[in-house]
């Protein structure tokens, strides 16, 4: 498999998972942790975005991450995939790059 | 001494770095030393008063249980902007509950959150003799 983007800033603030959209290739994976959580929330104004992009990319996010930001499971969009560390690992290991956006 | 009001603005979510804690702190020292003290929670902000923060798993503090002694430090004001709000798809009901026992009212408990629009905020802005901001 090709890239795995990794997003950690929340796109309220940064616009990192803008250009990660803007740059990524279709099949490219994008894996959500820490602040980059909040892109995964349901009704939210980013919503859109990540619902989209979920037609050209697997997304994942990190549910620890989630749970400590206090967002359910059922408050994330559905097609997200959650994972835990050894998930986190497993796709580190799955995807040929990693491109962690910053 | 006399006592000022300050505002203390928080525009950061709460685990990815270290000001919403920090925050916290010096929140509850300015309260201690009977200050006039409110807080702001304006945009990623609002996320540190989400209900069911669990950060066993990511081997950092849960602070977020230490709102709720906020009332107990008679702060009693906590604005928290509806368009921050409303842009993350959130409402009041996913906010931890904090409240207040209000002196002047036979020591009844009080809701302490004060969902407020922009302009109401940026009125509340204008009243303060102190911004703080994290």
């Amino acid at each position: 498999m090709s890239i795995l983007h990794i997003i950690n800033k929340s796109p309220y603030e940064r616009n990192s998972l803008d250009t990660c959209l803007r740059l990524a290739q279709d099949g490219s994976g994008i894996l959500l942790i820490e602040d980059g959580i909040y892109a995964a929330r349901k009704n939210a104004s980013a919503a859109e975005k990540l619902q989209s992009a979920l037609e050209k990319h697997k997304i994942y996010a990190l549910e620890p991450d989630l749970k400590a930001r206090g967002i359910d499971a059922e408050h994330t969009i559905e097609g997200i995939s959650l994972v835990d560390y050894d998930g986190f690992v497993t796709l580190a290991t799955e995807y040929e790059k990693l491109q962690s956006w910053l | 001494m006399a006592t000022k009001k300050f505002l203390y603005v928080n525009r950061k979510p709460p685990h990815g770095s270290i000001y919403a804690l920090e925050s916290l702190e010096v929140v509850l020292i300015g309260a201690a030393f009977e200050q006039d003290v409110s807080l702001a929670f304006v945009d990623d902000g609002v996320y540190q008063l989400l209900r069911k923060q669990d950060t066993s798993e990511i081997g950092s503090k849960n602070f977020s249980p230490t709102f709720r002694a906020l009332g107990d430090y008679d702060v009693s004001k906590i604005y928290v902007e509806r368009e921050s709000l409303e842009l993350r798809g959130l409402t009041k009901d996913d906010l931890m509950e904090l409240t207040y026992e209000d002196e002047d009212d036979d020591w009844a408990e009080k809701d302490a959150i004060r969902i407020v629009d922009s302009e109401e905020l940026g009125a509340i802005f204008e009243q303060q003799d102190v911004l703080l901001n994290f």
